[in-house]
């Protein structure tokens, strides 16, 4: 999951690349840079996942 | 948007408030300090010296080089049809500046080997009590020599972030007036990394997961850390306005305004926040807070008007305050100076809020905000992943982690020998139970 996290955040850093030099200045490269951003969030989500511990078992709670 | 050549007064103005500089991460180191515990308080005052005197030396050997300055040598890579400027081209142990002229370029270096070591230290909040000092001068390093200087190379240096505007039409390009990404979200992410590598104090998590309070030792330091901190961000808001975006030496006073109002409202908001919660408002989370405010400024402080500034603090105080919680509760992560918080959150709002908050040059029109996010993603989706791979790398090759005896003696005797406090027993939990 972190490997697949760290995957994701740069390539929605090329998606928000591609954006800006690929497409004409309008919604299109608005929507596509949010789009990017988004692909960053997902894989930030899988590293904090990836990073936090995993919980006790049930049996071990009180 | 690249600087016009400095004017004389200009240069002596500048040259000047570099100095003031270093007050920001004596501030920040005192506020480290004061937050961790006392058996590890003079080893967090001991890595900040060490890492700032580490930071500025690769700073001066390469790291200049790296950085550059608009209208220098840097090496461009094309694609799309564009050149995409990513690294100076200059010389190692700042070769080839002209200190006696004033120009630009030698006082953009004197203000970068400022600005990585204040990038420098902002990790070791996070690492307290646990990160050894030789581990952090090595990840010190590397930051200095390497990630610090090539983002700021794209914001300060000619690079492809501040020719966004001119190149894309994107607004004035990405602007970063004091380093809000180039120094304060760097560290704070860097932060982030080395929080994850080394894993939460002993005790700090039970066994359900639950977080246990480990309270500061001194919230003296802690307070006036951040009072300290603030003479330190007025030379860094307007040494780098001047250099980097021709202000006038005349827009200081705004700038110092600004990074009051932002300080000082994020302070009350942090206040008012933690009294709410909690009943009284907590001294350090406010320190925290005022801390956010300044990191926060440091985007737009040179272009934005006093009440803009004022609603920057506003909201920094609540996301750091929110966050700070957010982070140990649920995410587990255990922060001790908050800097993952204040540095890397405050710093990344303060860059959001230029896109709207905000009167830029003339030539800056739509899309601005579309700048901004694109050096927000720069920021999450290559620097990012690039200090955690390089500090993974470094702790595989210079363990990161003091040993489970060393955090238990305090970093203090263990690292250094001697406890900062050698008078007060200060272990009560392993002081044997009558």
């Amino acid at each position: 999951m972190k490997l697949a996290g760290f995957l994701l955040l740069p390539a929605g850093w090329v998606i928000v690349l591609s954006a800006i030099a690929l497409l004409p200045p309008g919604l299109a490269r608005g929507a596509f840079l949010l789009a990017g951003l988004g692909v960053e969030a997902l894989g930030l989500v899988l590293v904090v996942r990836a990073h936090m511990p995993e919980p006790p078992p049930e049996g071990a709670r009180r | 948007m690249g600087p016009p050549a400095l004017s004389p007064f200009a240069a002596g103005i500048c040259g000047l408030l570099l100095l003031l500089i270093p007050f920001a991460y004596a501030g920040l180191a005192l506020m480290n300090s004061g937050l961790g515990r006392s058996r590890s308080a003079v080893h967090s005052l001991m890595a900040s010296l060490a890492v700032v005197g580490v930071a500025s030396l690769v700073y001066v050997i390469c790291g200049s080089a790296f950085q550059g300055y608009p209208g220098r040598a840097a090496f461009a890579l094309s694609a799309a049809g564009k050149d995409w400027n990513w690294i100076g081209a200059g010389r190692l142990f700042f070769g080839g500046l002209d200190f006696d002229s004033g120009s630009g370029a030698a006082l953009a270096a004197c203000f970068g080997m400022f600005a990585a070591a204040l990038a420098a230290v902002i990790p070791l909040g996070a690492g307290e009590e646990r990160w050894r000092l030789g581990s952090a001068a090595i990840s010190t390093a590397v930051l200095a020599g390497w990630t610090y200087p090539l983002f700021a190379h794209w914001v300060w240096g000619g690079g492809w972030l501040a020719g966004l505007g001119t190149r894309f039409g994107l607004g004035a390009g990405f602007v970063d007036a004091g380093g809000a990404g180039a120094i304060q979200a760097v560290g704070g992410l860097a932060a982030l990394s080395v929080t994850w590598l080394l894993g939460p104090r002993r005790g700090k998590f039970s066994a359900d997961g639950m977080p246990t309070a480990i309270p500061g030792h001194n919230a003296v330091f802690v307070t006036f850390g951040a009072m300290l901190a603030l003479i330190g961000w007025f030379g860094l808001n307007s040494a780098a306005a001047i250099l980097f975006y021709g202000a006038s030496p005349a827009r200081i006073g705004l700038i110092g305004v600004n990074t009051v109002l932002s300080a000082g409202s994020a302070l009350l908001t942090a206040a008012l926040v933690t009294r709410t919660r909690f009943g009284k408002p907590d001294a350090s989370l406010s320190a925290n807070g005022w801390t956010a405010g300044l990191a926060a400024s440091s985007a737009g402080a040179a272009f934005q008007v006093p009440a803009e500034a004022l609603m920057v603090g506003l909201v920094a105080g609540v996301l750091v305050t929110l966050s700070v919680e957010w982070l140990e509760l649920h995410l587990k992560i255990d922060d001790p100076g908050g800097a993952i918080s204040v540095h890397a959150v405050g710093g990344m709002w303060g860059l959001i809020a230029a896109s709207f908050l905000g009167h830029f040059p003339a030539g800056a029109g739509e899309g601005q905000w579309m700048a901004q996010l694109t050096g927000v993603a720069t920021l999450l989706g290559f620097i990012f992943p690039m200090i955690y791979g390089l500090n993974w790398t470094l702790d595989r090759i210079a363990r990161f982690r003091v040993a489970l005896d060393g955090e238990r003696q305090g970093m203090d005797l263990h690292e250094l020998g001697a406890n900062a406090y050698p008078e007060l027993v200060s272990h009560l939990e392993d002081v044997s139970q009558r």
